[in-house]
């Protein structure tokens, strides 16, 4: 007999906790709570619980506890009381996807706005049943108090039994920063309890009654074709309940995940496939880069009429290869498709736009569609997540009644993600006899660092729509414009030149799937800038710091890499081609986020790079909550140096080659080095996006390292001993 | 064919192919969320469980090699009101991002204590070598590991 979860929860002794995935949960019901609801954000119950609708997703960087910190603050509760539900298009705010790093931006001012509201409101009852003023109260933990006494109300005794209903307001009073006492503490994540625990906390954790078991086998190459194919002997196999087959849209669906997964592999044997043997040369993509199909695109010009006097112009080209977001989790997807309503459990960014993607693709009514997000491991930009929840969608369609679960294998995972755009940068400046730069001439070329499937218009960058019967046409590639930039972001450098052009070059021709991955263009174009201010700073024989704070006007900028240089102890780096190098790296994300100096210390021996420690100094504005906030600069560290050091998509005129963590390696446990993390002190300055700001400094402080370390200078990612 | 073996300190019997996948069998069949699939293929961790008290990849290993040992999960170490102390030390260094890692680390790391309780820094990033973290969390990771080593110490003094 097979013991169930319930017979070996029961026989261990151990209680089942509440299942607290979104989108399964049953409503508890205890009594006749009532509720007091703002709009679709905040819901505080009877039962002394609130609720926060996000708006944005969780993926483990911490937005979750730092919005709730937002809302205990402004309602004066307790933290504790504060849960979160993630995205649900039957229920949540609408906030799009969850990128750029604006969800404390975005997503913050409403939701402090509704809680204020909230207080407010409740403040007011409270004021009119014990017919005092509303100014000579306050609140502790949802506890009315006039002065310092205790009345006999409550948040949740003025709720009582009533529904509440109030639609959100623009207009109201909010907390000053120097009352906080909630927000800007460390305060521990809402969700790590659980991920220790072994408790349902992921969309892998989710088992729906009857569910089925897909896997999908995807063409050799992108745009390979069925030959042949031979699916008969795999509908005999055990388990095995359908062979889908639409155009290049291939899939098996069976009773165990087990029997899916052997039928596809079998499956893959009996198909030919037709290569079209179209992706350019491995070791010429950056000739390719340079010479395919592209649009230019001005992103930035400055001219001043001062004379220049004589000047040596100095030139350099950068280079980075095409690189995976190679989340842990291979995509997955459940999705149910019962009496014309469909429901797709995601852990894309974005339930909103997938939710009219699939509309599109699958010809329904956004109506009868319910996106639901549950998280994933980190994804890091966008990953295979939207294409896996189409795939599931599309199979739910054609397999109707019960909830089907789609799973990628590492293998659909590394050769199916859209990558982050392999790029070549030629820089050319000209600098005058003091080593000052007086004009800066800036070139790149980059594929599309955007292709979501963004609600009908964008869809057909699914993978499903491509590969069936009738593929859904290609949408033209993006350009990102400025002041964000695509491609371009943080091309344009924060410095202080008198004269200069940032052209960008966008590449339209499409060898492989390209999308956002974390920083897009920043990553890049941050590494190709510190890079030659390092290299101007050298010609120059000028301390590296020292040479960028004499091109700079930015207050903050300043003062971050004047903190840094204390940090990182700066004064005691060590002489030039010892061996140990320490290196800088700058950048304010998007020249509108935050600002981010990391210095490495590294040591080249025996041919190894060895990273030592990582100094990182960053100004947010206000910290919302400071361990959180270091945690998403230390991973953007690890994560660069990751990509720096180890990483780019092989392949050859076939296909990819980078199919698994062995020929796809990654920074272990082994190479990473010690991290400090230090804000600046802006808590009076409005907060801004941090998850992405440390991915450039990092890979030029490494670059700046290795060149103080040997002498040797690298200009193409990744980089080696 | 039933396989019986211990899992977590209770003796379970299944009745699949011998060739399922221990991993499949733990997620699918008795629902423990701790193990995931990360890759199939043995090569980053997120699956591991111990098998007589041996950090072994569960995604490549067919149930029948566990009949008759002992298997023990992420909960098989602690809940929440008798946590491991590595789960405690997870905790209070904050150390993970996303956490889909973090199960197979806590196992391995648990494999590891239980038989060198007082690693030095470098043990453990070696035990953890064979273990991807995408997310960055590594210095973090070790800090805790070395947190509960060291309070692991503390309660048997």
């Amino acid at each position: 007999m097979t013991v169930t979860r319930r017979e070996f929860l029961q026989a261990s002794g151990v209680l089942v906790v509440c299942f607290a995935l979104p989108g399964c949960t049953r409503e508890t019901t205890a009594g006749k709570a009532g509720y007091a609801r703002l709009g679709n954000r905040l819901r505080i119950n009877a039962n002394g619980t609130v609720e926060l609708m996000l708006g944005k997703v969780e993926f483990g960087q911490g937005i979750g506890t730092a919005l709730a910190q937002m809302v205990a603050e402004e309602l004066d509760i307790d933290f504790g009381r504060v849960h979160l539900s993630s995205v649900d298009t039957d229920r949540s705010p609408d906030e799009s996807y969850t990128f750029s790093s604006i969800s404390i931006q975005q997503s913050g001012p409403p939701t402090r706005r509704a809680a204020a509201q909230a207080r407010g409101l409740l403040l007011t009852r409270a004021a009119e049943r014990l017919d005092q003023p509303v100014d000579t109260l306050r609140v502790v933990d949802g506890e009315v108090l006039t002065g310092n006494v205790a009345t006999n109300l409550n948040y949740w005794r003025l709720i009582g039994d009533e529904e509440i209903t109030i639609d959100l307001t623009e207009q109201v009073m909010l907390k000053s920063v120097s009352d906080y006492s909630i927000v800007g503490r460390s305060l521990e994540r809402i969700d790590i309890p659980g991920k220790v625990f072994g408790d349902a906390s992921f969309l892998q954790d989710l088992r729906l009654p009857n569910m089925v078991h897909a896997r999908v086998v995807r063409p050799a190459a992108e745009r390979a074709s069925v030959k042949t194919i031979d699916t008969a002997k795999i509908e005999k196999l055990p388990g095995v309940l359908s062979v889908v087959r639409d155009g290049n849209f291939i899939a098996v669906i069976a009773e165990r995940e087990g029997q899916a997964r052997r039928a596809a592999n079998l499956l893959r044997e009996t198909i030919s496939w037709v290569l079209p043997s179209d992706l350019p040369d491995s070791d010429k993509i950056y000739q390719w880069l340079r010479n395919a199909e592209s649009r230019e695109e001005p992103v930035a010009s400055r001219s001043s009429e001062s004379d220049v006097g004589s000047t040596t112009t100095v030139k350099a080209s950068y280079q980075r290869p095409f690189q995976a977001h190679a989340s842990i989790s291979p995509s997955a997807a459940i999705a149910l498709y019962d009496n014309g309503k469909l429901t797709v459990w995601s852990h894309a960014q974005g339930m909103y736009p997938l939710r009219g993607a699939i509309a599109q693709v699958l010809g329904m009514d956004i109506e009868n569609i319910r996106c639901v997000h549950c998280e994933a491991s980190g994804c890091y930009g966008h990953n295979g997540a939207d294409d896996a929840a189409c795939d599931a969608a599309a199979l739910a369609v054609k397999f109707p009644g019960r909830p089907v679960r789609l799973q990628w294998e590492r293998r659909d995972e590394m050769t199916w993600e859209p990558y982050g755009s392999a790029m070549h940068i030629e820089i050319s400046a000209d600098v005058d006899e003091t080593g000052t730069v007086r004009a800066w001439d800036y070139d790149l070329w980059s594929c599309p660092h955007s292709s979501r499937p963004r609600n009908a218009e964008q869809s057909g960058n699914l993978i499903y729509a491509q590969h069936r019967a009738a593929p859904a046409e290609l949408p033209p590639p993006q350009s990102i414009p400025q002041p964000n930039g695509g491609a371009d972001r943080n091309a344009v450098p924060l410095y202080t030149f008198d004269n200069m052009d940032v052209v960008k070059h966008l590449v339209t021709d499409r060898p492989m799937r390209v999308s956002a991955l974390r920083g897009l263009g920043a990553y890049a174009n941050v590494f190709a800038i510190e890079s030659f201010m390092d290299e101007l700073a050298a010609r120059s024989q000028e301390d590296a710091i020292a040479y960028r704070l004499r091109h700079l006007d930015d207050e903050r900028a300043i003062a971050v890499l004047k903190r840094l240089m204390d940090v990182s102890a700066w004064s005691r780096r060590p002489p030039a081609g010892s061996g140990e190098g320490w290196g800088i790296g700058f950048a304010r994300f998007k020249n509108r986020s935050a600002w981010v100096g990391v210095v490495m210390r590294v040591i080249v021996k025996n041919g190894n790079i060895s990273l030592q420690h990582a100094s990182a100094v960053c100004d947010a504005g206000l910290i919302i909550n400071p361990d959180g906030a270091g945690a998403q600069i230390e991973g953007g560290i690890v994560q660069s140096a990751s990509w720096t050091l180890k990483e780019q998509i092989r392949f050859d005129n076939d296909r990819k080659q980078s199919v698994d963590w062995v020929s796809y390696p990654i920074l272990g446990f082994d190479e990473t080095p010690t991290i400090t993390v230090d804000f600046m002190e802006r808590s009076n300055q409005p907060s801004l996006g941090i998850g992405e700001a440390a991915q450039g400094p990092t890979a030029a402080a490494i670059a700046n390292a290795l060149y103080h370390a040997t002498g040797q200078r690298q200009r193409r990612l990744p980089l080696s001993a | 064919m039933a396989i019986i073996f211990t899992l977590n300190g209770k003796s379970v019997s299944v009745d699949v192919d011998a060739q399922t996948a221990l991993l499949e069998v733990l997620r699918n069949d008795i629902e423990l969320n701790g193990p995931k699939f990360g890759c199939g293929l043995a090569q980053c961790g997120a699956c591991a469980v111990l098998l007589d008290g041996r950090s072994v990849r569960s995604c490549v290993l067919p149930v029948s090699a566990a009949a008759g040992k002992s298997v023990t999960t992420l909960e098989g170490l602690g809940n929440a009101s008798d946590p491991h102390p590595l789960q405690s030390a997870f905790i209070e260094e904050q150390a993970l991002q996303c956490g889909y890692c973090t199960s197979g680390i806590i196992v391995t790391a648990a494999a590891l204590l239980a038989k060198n309780a007082s690693p030095a820094e470098e043990d453990v990033k070696k035990e953890l070598s064979g273990h991807l973290c995408r997310c960055g969390a590594q210095a973090r990771m070790i800090r805790a590991v070395m947190r509960a080593a060291a309070q692991l110490e503390g309660s048997e003094s």
